[in-house]
């Protein structure tokens, strides 16, 4: 249920973020959805790839610092309110998010949002308990295709 | 030889004169210092003036300690005399010429005549032998071959040894892997630093160091830590050991360490050190720390009276467990010049060095620039984001940058700013590593 997610050092300078993406680009591989996170010093890129094991391989050859880490992908009722309802039940159950960001498409009336959680295993759990869907890497992949 | 040998270590007959009775060898280095003496005072006009002004003749060298007696020699005497003029030969006896790459102008020029050079390959034969490499080794020479010591002094030790040699020098590090592993290399020469970024090449190559038959890393021409060693001999397998030397005195093979990691033994028969307080040049007792001074015993086109290393160290004066009677000093971390001064504060590289390893638990590829800014000194420590200490959280970066700032705030005492830069921004040297860039003198 839990989709990869690598995540790029970057040093905050003009020109930095163009690095990975076109190492990425010459590659041929899409990237499904990313974030920016950045304070004055640095930036750290994180994004969503279907081939990731191939996609950090070329990120490394073109001297990044690749980290892989686990994030999950959450479908979020997109009318007002939608995420105030999701975020409830991640609140009541004492989970914590780290960070969190959307995908750019919709599967019918529901986007898809990625969290990082501190213990993914116990937000899997708590979130289909609540019937809240979450949606694993390779039906990820499918709906980026669609 | 007919003297006792230590028990514990595995004895090669070069080595008969690691093991000489202390009073026999200082005998000998008596022996050979008055006649060095006198050789200088004979054929350098240098030495004989300095001799003079102190109202110091070579009749007064009665003892070891009358060396306390002579006068230092310092680098700027090797540049002022430049090309030749501390040669005590004829060039006709003079059969090779190294020189060093100075830094500010003219490089300094040392000389060997035949008899030189078979002594230095001797220190290095004694060198190899001490940790553990012979005649069936295969030994990859990655010092430079030239006008620096190194490769040539390396080369010609290892041959005599019996050994295997390859002759690559450095640089070109890709193919300096491939020859590791099509030739099963088992021994490297290099600075400790450039093998660091032929191991990290060889991580990125995908090859598994410790899948090679190499066993043995010669690592030197600077300084170098403990913890770098214990970086080093983990993730690659293999044993390192560092060895000392420098141009003015032969080159490489004037100390190493043996099979003990324990501090480098000086090869004390053709070497007379002293420690001394770098401020007052004032002998200091074994054991205490300060600048290595270093004579030349049997060097002939070029004798070195007192030459000040700028080395930091310390004598240990007990016995090393592995037998030998020649005493060792400390590993050498430090130069008395590799030191700048920030804000009215001494700090020394490897200061920096300690904190970052403490912080990170291995050495990441870091460098020093000192700039001035409104006139105030500013130091910035650039370090490189490795994928052991990266995370993909913006508070753990944070937390990261903080800890190393206060690290290095602790052990050198003045706030400094530090900068994570990406892997590879930092430019990797296949010589001596450059860790300081200092800028300020151009603004």
């Amino acid at each position: 249920m839990k989709t990869k997610q690598l995540s790029v050092f970057l040093e905050n300078r003009p020109g930095q973020l163009s690095i990975p993406c076109r190492a990425l680009a010459e590659a041929g591989i899409n990237i499904l959805t990313l974030s920016l996170a950045d304070t004055q010093q640095f930036g750290i890129l994180r994004l969503i790839v279907k081939d990731w094991e191939r996609a950090a391989k070329v990120l490394q050859n073109a001297g990044c610092v690749v980290n892989v880490t686990e994030v999950i992908a959450i479908e979020v009722p997109d009318k007002p309110g939608g995420m105030a309802t999701t975020l409830e039940v991640i609140e009541k159950a004492n989970l914590n998010i780290e960070y969190m960001y959307a995908f750019t498409f919709r599967r019918g009336d529901k986007a898809v949002v990625v969290f990082r959680f501190d213990e993914p295993d116990k937000a899997i759990e708590v979130l289909q308990a609540n019937g809240i869907n979450v949606v694993g890497s390779v039906e990820l992949y499918d709906m980026s295709e669609n | 030889m007919g003297y006792t040998v230590g028990t514990r270590a595995k004895f090669n007959p070069a080595s008969a004169l690691d093991y000489l009775p202390t009073s026999k060898l200082r005998e000998l280095q008596l022996s050979r210092l008055r006649a060095i003496v006198q050789r200088a005072y004979d054929n350098v006009p240098l030495y004989r003036a300095r001799m003079e002004e102190r109202g110091v003749t070579p009749h007064d060298i009665n003892t070891l300690k009358d060396v306390e007696r002579l006068p230092f020699t310092e680098k700027t005497d090797l540049r002022d005399t430049y090309p030749f003029g501390l040669f005590a030969s004829p060039m006709r006896e003079i059969v090779r010429l190294h020189a060093s790459s100075g830094t500010t102008g003219k490089p300094i020029v040392v000389a060997y005549t035949q008899e030189d050079v078979k002594v230095w390959a001797s220190v290095m034969v004694r060198s190899f032998a001490a940790c553990g490499v012979d005649a069936g080794d295969i030994v990859q020479n990655a010092y430079g071959y030239g006008l620096f010591t190194g490769g040539l002094g390396a080369h010609y030790g290892a041959e005599a040894l019996g050994a295997t040699v390859i002759p690559i020098s450095g640089g070109n590090t890709d193919r300096q892997i491939m020859v590791l592993k099509d030739f099963g290399v088992t021994v490297i020469c290099c600075t400790p630093s450039y093998f660091l970024h032929i191991m990290e090449r060889a991580g990125e190559m995908g090859i598994d160091f410790k899948s090679l038959p190499l066993r043995v890393g010669v690592f030197g021409a600077e300084p170098w830590t403990e913890q770098m060693r214990r970086h080093i001999q983990e993730a690659s397998g293999i044993r390192a050991y560092d060895i000392y030397g420098l141009s003015e005195i032969i080159g490489p093979g004037v100390g190493i360490e043996c099979e003990e990691q324990a501090g480098l033994h000086i090869f004390e028969d053709h070497f007379l050190m002293e420690i001394v307080d770098p401020a007052t040049g004032n002998v200091l007792p074994d054991g205490e720390e300060g600048e290595l001074v270093l004579t030349t015993l049997s060097k002939y086109a070029m004798p070195m009276i007192r030459y000040r290393t700028h080395d930091i160290t310390a004598i240990s004066p007990e016995p090393c467990r592995c037998g030998r009677t020649i005493r060792r000093i400390r590993r050498i971390a430090r130069r008395s010049d590799d030191m700048f001064i920030i804000r009215g504060v001494n700090v020394y590289p490897s200061q920096v060095e300690s904190a970052l390893l403490e912080v990170e638990g291995t050495l990441p590829h870091y460098q020093i620039l000192l700039t001035r800014e409104h006139g105030l000194d500013q130091m910035e420590v650039q370090v490189e984001v490795t994928p052991e200490v990266f995370s993909d959280k913006v508070g753990a970066l944070e937390a990261l940058h903080k800890k190393l700032s206060s690290a290095i705030e602790h052990t050198i005492g003045i706030r400094v700013r530090v900068r994570l830069v990406e892997p590879h921004t930092i430019k990797r040297s296949e010589g001596k590593a450059k860790r300081v860039i200092d800028q300020r003198n151009l603004q």
